[in-house]
């Protein structure tokens, strides 16, 4: 328990005040713009929409500036600004298929119709500090390709083609939605999504990364990786017809995992799947390995206890805001909880004393 | 239909459309139709569907910020705004914009400002398929081993 205590105004004015100013910094270092932190920090700005759950770069960079750069603190502004907006309604589902890709590589197959096109990646780079930014900004000439204009194709079509793979099931069912109806267990898939989409980057990432070193083992290759942009459509109930209402970057990965086939079933790869706003490969592909390991029990695999399998503990410990917000929570004043902890306690000590010292008593 | 498949094309267009392109060929169109509000802007959100494995059922990604307005001109033609992001003006001429296409401006205003739009979203997007296509990599396979 903390109850409201008094008193602390001046000194709470005084404290924004500062942390205004040292959030500023030094006067002579020219101050960041919310444009410059859109356009140069661009994959913080992805992550704080794909955790805030809400698709604007105009308002994640301004939640990074105010936040002074704490991520999660930046998201906590996100999620509590989504909550004032009206919904005008649910986006047609995203027909990722037709992504103008930046990237799109596969660890599966080589000569994939589309190829393997590589994007700007940090992969192959020496992770070497380049102390050339900070000296100066210049890019260097970027080369250009002829431009594909013909939609690439997903490469579990392939796989599906010969049966190699399970299929998704279709349904246009109204998905359940975290953000409107607390979350109850057992959770379905399109919830447990939801749930991993806007999921601590650094949690989701740690529990995949417990499946690949035998926590709930279920070997995954990336059978794709894609980002680029897609079109959003949307019924528009007064015209009677849907239009695209924007387009958003996406970051989708498909894994290709292992399965034992059954008596009835020849056996067939498995599918982990991963969805994230913005350029977020690390998460996209650590979505999908959570997604395949928490869909053990539909496809038949023994439960190994392992924390990645555990619906409960993944779901209701992914949402860095809720963390967040209970850990910190235990900052504020619980001046009466510790008040009765500290009578309680001096009162068991005086009886154990009392008990172990009779004869002092008896004395007294 | 063809009627409905055009607008729903050009709502498209400014929904996705640069604001400050929108805005500068607006100027330049320079019309100044005489309207009344029948919806004021307002700023929401759309919750974005994905699908399972892109292809299965839907659930829930997360939401975009959108603007949208109504109204109607003088001449009685009915405009909507629809477009992501929270910028009323841009709401406002894009609703302007849906109501003038339905008059006898139709055509100019295609020409100032839809071909232009279309023509400049279309270029970026190359733009950036013409840099993807760079770095795709381009196989070739080593001659291994004692055969000749």
């Amino acid at each position: 328990m903390y109850v409201a205590v008094k008193g602390g105004e001046r000194a709470i004015d005084n404290a924004h005040a500062w942390l205004a100013e040292e959030r500023r910094g030094d006067l002579n270092v020219a101050e960041l713009s919310v444009s410059q932190i859109r356009e140069q920090l661009s994959l913080a700005v992805n992550r704080v929409m794909a955790e805030g759950s809400l698709y604007d770069p105009d308002l994640a960079a301004l939640a990074i500036k105010q936040a002074r750069g704490d991520m999660i603190e930046a998201i906590f502004l996100i999620r509590a600004y989504r909550t004032t907006l009206p919904r005008f309604g649910a986006s047609a589902p995203v027909e990722t298929e037709a992504m103008a890709c930046d990237r799109r590589i596969s660890a599966t197959f080589k000569d994939a119709p589309g190829g393997q096109v590589l994007g700007p990646t940090f992969d192959y780079t020496h992770r070497l500090l380049d102390f050339a930014l900070a000296a100066d900004g210049e890019v260097p000439n970027i080369a250009k390709g002829e431009a594909r204009t013909e939609p690439t194709p997903h490469i579990t079509d392939f796989l599906n083609k010969e049966g190699l793979i399970q299929t998704e099931a279709t349904s246009e069912d109204v998905p359940g939605d975290l953000t409107r109806a607390p979350l109850e267990l057992p959770a379905n898939r399109p919830l447990r999504l939801q749930a991993l989409t806007r999921g601590d980057e650094g949690f989701v990432l740690s529990m995949a990364y417990s499946t690949q070193r035998g926590y709930a083992r279920n070997h995954a290759f990336v059978g794709e990786l894609r980002i680029g942009k897609v079109s959003v459509e949307m019924e528009i109930p007064e015209l009677g017809f849907a239009i695209e209402i924007g387009e958003v970057e996406l970051t989708e990965c498909e894994t290709v995992n292992q399965f034992q086939g059954s008596k009835t079933e020849p056996p067939q790869f498995t599918r982990g799947y991963g969805l994230v706003f913005g350029q977020s490969e690390r998460k996209s592909i650590s979505m999908a390995l959570v997604d395949r390991a928490l869909r053990w029990e539909e496809l038949g695999e023994d439960n190994l206890g392992a924390p990645a399998q555990d619906e409960e503990f993944v779901l209701y410990h992914s949402d860095n805001i809720q963390a967040t917000g209970f850990l910190e929570h235990i900052k504020l004043p619980h001046y009466v909880d510790f008040q009765s902890e500290l009578e309680l306690i001096r009162k068991l000590r005086r009886e154990a004393l009392e008990n172990a010292n009779p004869i002092q008593e008896a004395a007294e | 239909m063809t009627a409905e498949i055009n607008r729903r094309a050009w709502m498209s267009l400014l929904a996705k459309a640069p604001a400050n392109r929108l805005n500068a060929l607006w100027q330049a169109h320079g019309a100044t139709p005489a309207f009344h509000w029948l919806r004021a802007p307002e700023i929401g959100a759309s919750m974005v569907r994905g699908r399972l494995g892109g292809t299965g059922a839907p659930f829930n990604l997360g939401e975009m910020t959108l603007t949208r307005c109504a109204l109607q001109l003088e001449s009685g033609e009915l405009g909507h705004g629809y477009v992501q992001g929270r910028d009323k003006a841009k709401a406002r001429i894009a609703a302007l914009v849906d109501a003038l296409m339905q008059g006898p401006e139709a055509e100019a205003v295609a020409a100032g400002i839809l071909t232009p739009l279309e023509l400049e979203m279309a270029e970026a997007k190359t733009d950036r398929a013409e840099k993807a296509a760079a770095t795709r990599v381009d196989f070739f396979t080593m001659v291994r081993g004692e055969d000749s």
